[in-house]
């Protein structure tokens, strides 16, 4: 499987980062350099192998579906870039 | 002559602490004086001096009531990844730039309810992907130790270089690190340091910026094995807010350190005889079988027969679980957001803020697990390399099932390199540090990295010891035995 200039373009797009298109090429031959190694998986016989979910055998635990620690407006925006009159403000989504 | 406070380990800190002989006010005070004169190093990125003194403080007035804990005013540094309250926690990224948390991570919380001081926050490589401590945005941070007459800066190794570094020219006590691939136990090795990361689900991953959620543990480094024993203890524990935690209780890793393995099985697994393997590696490999066998173990040679394939399986899996972790990082609720330009909307903001604020290998990294991930790929690259990973599980079960107490490699394939000398490289010849170590984290295994010798430029050389699950006491017993036998006393000389 060989990445090409198109290929590496929308795995960025995917990835909402901006990639130059002159970083473009050089992008792709280090995918390339990377799924080159990742191909050696395809010499392993999985057949009837599950994939791992978990590495530990435990069940998850459970919890009531209640608000546990709610009520932290302020402090949940305090790191936010831009927060106006309680919510977080981005960019305009809707025309 | 009392050596010099911030040269101490834990338990001689502890002990003195205990006696009287000292306070946390001191060692703090020595701390922070040795961090200050070790800029060269650029391994504390944020101090937190003022905090420091006010925990020193109390745990004075703790430790003078009688009853305190082992790790109270034991003054520490907290790798970047943790988020602490108040206090820039930024995972070495731009991103994250101006971050100061309004929680403070469960492990953090529970080394200072234990009494311990946080003199601040350490170097790393960038949401600890790296193995050479290249990807920060702080800049590199520098080993303390150098070949013999040569001043090449060497790299601490990675992610957690930072620790590492400051741990090993005695900026401080004792340090928290992060392993998702070999993160601790590499830049242990590197730096002649203890280094362990415990099983999966040992340690609380709450409020530790995640980077592949189903390998990523914390873990103590330190200057001996039994510090590594009581840092442990006081770092793990279930904690509800980590569903992976486990409900298991914590025994007192610290009381099993006896020394005595008699009759304990090693395994020495063949496949990590790989190609190419210096010869000062695999003398060292041989040493510490023979120690462990001398110490009274009985050595056993195992197979491993899926090790080849880990490296290429946790390249799969890691950035597959990075991608969907750092897709919060999108400018809008904590963070760097990039400047718009006129009519940019919300789409422009993420790929903007997301190219400005993310690294170059963590760029690469997210792209190659947004690729696995996507339509047409998922089942090629994605699942196949969580059935590898099954297999590579079942292989350690299998040697376990057949009465292995442990296992015995070489930590890394080489001592630390110079920095700036892989730069040239492609980024898969900088994966191959973590050729001995990523093997446990896929398999949720603890394993733990003892500094055995130096090589014949003068730079310390670490071994690996890999337990069973949950069975970190009687694996920090091998590692103390080990420790014993090696003999590891070495400090580099100071230059910075």
């Amino acid at each position: 499987m060989s990445i090409d200039l198109e290929t590496a373009a929308k795995v960025a797009k995917l990835a909402r980062i901006r990639v130059d298109e002159a970083a473009l090429p050089g992008l792709a031959q280090e995918f390339n350099t990377i799924l080159g190694f990742i191909e050696q998986l395809n010499e392993v016989d999985v057949t009837d192998v599950e994939p791992m979910t978990s590495v530990t055998p435990q069940r998850l635990k459970r919890r009531a579906d209640v608000v546990t620690e709610g009520d932290q407006q302020a402090r949940v925006l305090s790191n936010a870039p831009d927060a106006r009159e309680g919510f977080f403000a981005v960019p305009k989504v809707v025309e | 002559m009392m050596t010099d406070l911030n040269a101490l380990t834990i338990a001689e800190a502890r002990d003195a602490l205990r006696r009287g002989e000292v306070t946390s006010v001191d060692l703090t005070e020595a701390c922070l004086a040795a961090g200050q004169g070790a800029s060269a190093l650029n391994a504390v990125i944020h101090p937190t001096a003022d905090l420091a003194r006010d925990q020193a403080r109390a745990a004075d007035a703790r430790i003078a009531q009688g009853d305190a804990p082992a790790m109270c005013g034991i003054p520490l540094g907290i790798k970047d990844l943790f988020c602490t309250r108040g206090v820039p926690s930024q995972a070495a990224s731009r991103i994250l730039d101006g971050f100061r948390p309004e929680y403070e991570s469960t492990v953090t919380q529970q080394l200072f309810d234990a009494g311990a001081v946080m003199l601040g926050k350490l170097n790393m490589d960038e949401f600890a992907m790296g193995s050479s401590n290249e990807t920060s945005v702080y800049g590199n941070a520098v080993n303390p130790w150098r070949r013999e007459n040569d001043d090449t800066q060497l790299t601490p190794g990675g992610s957690s270089g930072g620790s590492a570094s400051a741990v090993a020219a005695d900026l401080c006590l004792a340090a928290v690190g992060t392993d998702t691939g070999g993160s601790i136990r590499q830049p242990a090795a590197f730096t002649g340091i203890t280094g362990i990361k415990p099983t999966y689900g040992r340690c609380s991953r709450w409020g530790i910026v995640a980077f592949a959620s189903s390998l990523d543990q914390a873990g103590p480094m330190t200057k001996s094995v039994r510090d590594a024993a009581i840092m442990l203890g006081a770092m793990c524990g279930h904690d509800p807010r980590d569903s992976t935690s486990a409900d298991l209780p914590v025994p007192d890793f610290e009381a099993m350190l006896t020394g005595d393995i008699r009759g304990k099985v090693i395994g020495i697994p063949e496949e990590y005889r790989i190609e190419g393997m210096p010869k000062e590696i695999s003398d060292l490999w041989a040493d510490g079988t023979a120690m462990l066998k001398e110490a009274g173990a009985e050595i056993r040679d195992i197979s491993l027969p899926h090790t080849k394939y880990a490296l290429p399986a946790y390249y799969v899996i890691a950035p597959a679980e990075a991608s969907s972790n750092l897709a919060r990082y999108d400018g809008v609720r904590y963070g760097h957001r990039a400047q718009l330009a006129q009519g940019d909307g919300i789409t422009e903001m993420y790929e903007k803020t997301r190219a400005e604020g993310f690294g170059a290998e963590v760029q690469r990294r997210v792209m190659v697990g947004t690729y696995v991930l996507s339509a047409g790929f998922y089942d090629a690259y994605y699942n196949r390399a969580r059935k590898v990973r099954t297999l590579i599980k079942r292989d350690f079960d299998a040697a376990f099932a057949a009465g292995v107490d442990a296992i015995l490699t070489p930590a890394t394939p080489s001592a630390a390199f110079g920095l700036g000398e892989m730069t040239d490289a492609d980024p898969v010849q900088m994966y191959l540090n973590d050729v001995f170590t990523v093997t446990v984290n896929l398999a949720g295994l603890p394993g733990i990295s003892v500094p055995a010798g130096l090589d014949s430029r003068g730079l310390p050389l670490g071994l690996q010891l890999i337990g069973r699950p949950w069975e970190e006491g009687d694996l920090l017993n091998t590692a103390y035995a080990l420790e014993n036998a090696a003999g590891f006393v070495a400090k580099p000389a100071k230059w910075w």
